[in-house]
């Protein structure tokens, strides 16, 4: 029973990661309708910058993630910018293959700057973990604000999307261009932005993935952004709260999956549970139909 | 001097010539209506003017200021508006987060006060405000649509087709609101498939071609015109 327990914590705060950078795919889908498969290496960029500010220039931990941030979002808007923008009127296919080829692009400047020896990420958490239960139920610092953050990020986004005049465009844009246009909403500054926030959330998923899973390597980010990729689409990908849902099942189902079905079978339990949910629900869990014009 | 001035615009979609050369004006105050059957260009004519197209040719004047070629967004703070076919409000928002976008452009001070007049003027839309807007029917949602667009005060309105799709008694509500919004002093810009209708209300029409004016002048006079009449008004 504390096990399963343990388990499910363990699931919720790395299914908290996948919600965070779940939030980066569903949010460029969106509004930019387009599958940003560099997203996960962005991530990666995010956890070695913040690893050469710690290691490399003894900055604190705090201000090493305020920098790779400030530096992710630079990159992501830079992506979109020079690969992605030039493509607006192209067909899917096109900015799908331009997606993937950045993909590489990032990870092999990686390799360049960084080498493809394995590094050890420490812990940019400085925090005691919490013993419950006397000991039985013992609930890393990482965890906690991993799902902190979560919460925090999940909170922050809805308020943006409803409240501010930014997040009213991505609503829009994102429900008709055309339209959004005609009301005075500067399309190609709302994709930026978009592209802004996505990629220091994924820079903050970096940190929190290699605080917890303390090894980085220039591919560090495929998996993790293949598998937050799932997330959003099982949770219906344009969605917000889908994206949490889903990166939190995932993580639920990785974990519970590795514990009592099999290490190796867990991925392909992830990837099991998504065929159906999308054989029965093709706009995932809490996917918007598009609905029928009168 | 014309609030609005098209002079001689050509408009293709990749290799075909869509708009071959159209040329009109619309004077302050006026309701001016573009007839003209399917695949005319008539919608094409007016997403050009508001941006969302460009012409390969020819100049847009638009009060006094040269706007040819600008893009959508920035239409609005012209002081245009466009009402565009088929409605497009916002699906998933509702009916006051739809006209909140309308007033996008103006400063959120002012935003309240025009849902207000919005609502005095469409009383369904107050009954409706927290209603999401795919939800409603037809004809609400061009009241919506028309409500959006006034949300800018727009000096020229473009409308549509605000009549597609709708059954001939809402039909005549939204002619009814066009006319009153005209004697309220807003200039209009119609495009229509219903031509009685749109020359009934209308001061001026020009009759559309596959891409080129046919016919101009008052609307009382392109209303009894025998050709208008044989080719849209069914005999």
């Amino acid at each position: 029973m504390v096990s399963l327990l343990s388990h499910l914590l363990n699931g919720i705060s790395l299914g908290s990661v996948y919600a965070i950078i779940a939030l980066g795919y569903t949010m460029v889908y969106g509004i930019a309708k387009m599958l940003n498969f560099a997203h996960g290496d962005v991530i990666m960029i995010g956890a070695y910058i913040t690893f050469s500010a710690v290691h490399g220039w003894n900055m604190p931990p705090v201000l090493a993630v305020v920098i790779s941030m400030v530096v992710c979002t630079v990159l992501g808007v830079l992506i979109e910018g020079l690969a992605y923008k030039p493509l607006r009127q192209a067909t899917s296919l096109a900015v799908l293959i331009t997606a993937i080829g950045m993909s590489y692009l990032l990870q092999n400047i990686a390799l360049l700057v960084w080498g493809a020896n394995p590094k050890s990420f420490p812990s940019v958490i400085d925090l005691q973990s919490i013993s419950l239960l006397n000991g039985q139920l013992i609930i890393s610092a990482e965890a906690i604000i991993t799902v902190l953050a979560n919460i925090v990020i999940m909170i922050a986004l809805t308020l943006f999307t409803s409240k501010t005049k930014m997040g009213k465009s991505m609503r829009g844009v994102s429900e008709d261009k055309g339209a959004a246009q005609l009301m005075g909403i500067n399309v190609n500054l709302t994709i930026s932005v978009t592209f802004a926030i996505g990629s220091a959330l994924a820079a903050i998923a970096g940190v929190l993935l290699c605080s917890t899973y303390p090894v980085l390597m220039p591919t560090t980010g495929s998996m993790p952004g293949i598998k937050a990729f799932t997330a959003a689409v099982f949770g219906g990908i344009g969605s917000i709260p889908g994206a949490m849902l889903g990166g939190i099942l995932l993580g639920v189902i990785e974990i519970l999956g590795k514990a009592y079905v099999s290490t190796e079978l867990s991925d392909a339990l992830v990837f099991g549970v998504l065929i159906i949910v999308l054989l029965v629900k093709p706009t995932g869990l809490l996917g918007s139909k598009a609905h029928e014009k009168v | 001097m014309s609030l609005l001035k098209v002079d001689n615009i050509h408009v293709y979609y990749g290799a075909i010539h869509a708009i071959k050369g159209i040329s009109f004006e619309v004077e302050e105050g006026e309701i001016v209506t573009l007839i003209g059957a399917n695949g005319a260009g008539k919608s094409t004519t007016l997403n050009t003017i508001a941006g969302l197209l460009k012409p390969r040719e020819g100049v847009i004047t638009f009060d006094g200021k040269n706007i040819t070629g600008m893009p959508a967004s920035k239409m609005v703070y012209n002081g245009m508006a466009l009402c565009p076919e088929g409605r497009r409000v916002f699906q998933q928002m509702t009916v006051r987060e739809n006209l909140e976008m309308g007033g996008f452009s103006r400063p959120n001070s002012e935003i309240d006060g025009s849902i207000e007049n919005v609502f005095t003027r469409f009383p369904r839309l107050r009954e409706r405000e927290k209603q999401i807007a795919g939800t409603l029917s037809g004809g609400e949602q061009q009241m919506l649509a028309m409500g959006r667009a006034l949300m800018s005060k727009p000096k020229l309105l473009m409308l549509d087709e605000p009549s597609m799709g709708l059954a001939p008694i809402l039909v005549e509500q939204i002619f009814d609101i066009i006319k009153e919004l005209h004697q309220a002093g807003t200039t209009i810009l119609l495009v229509e498939q219903n031509a009685q209708m749109a020359l009934s209300i209308a001061d001026r029409a020009y009759v559309l071609g596959t891409g080129q004016i046919s016919m101009s002048g008052p609307a009382a006079e392109v209303l009894a015109d025998d050709r208008v009449r044989a080719a849209y008004l069914g005999g």
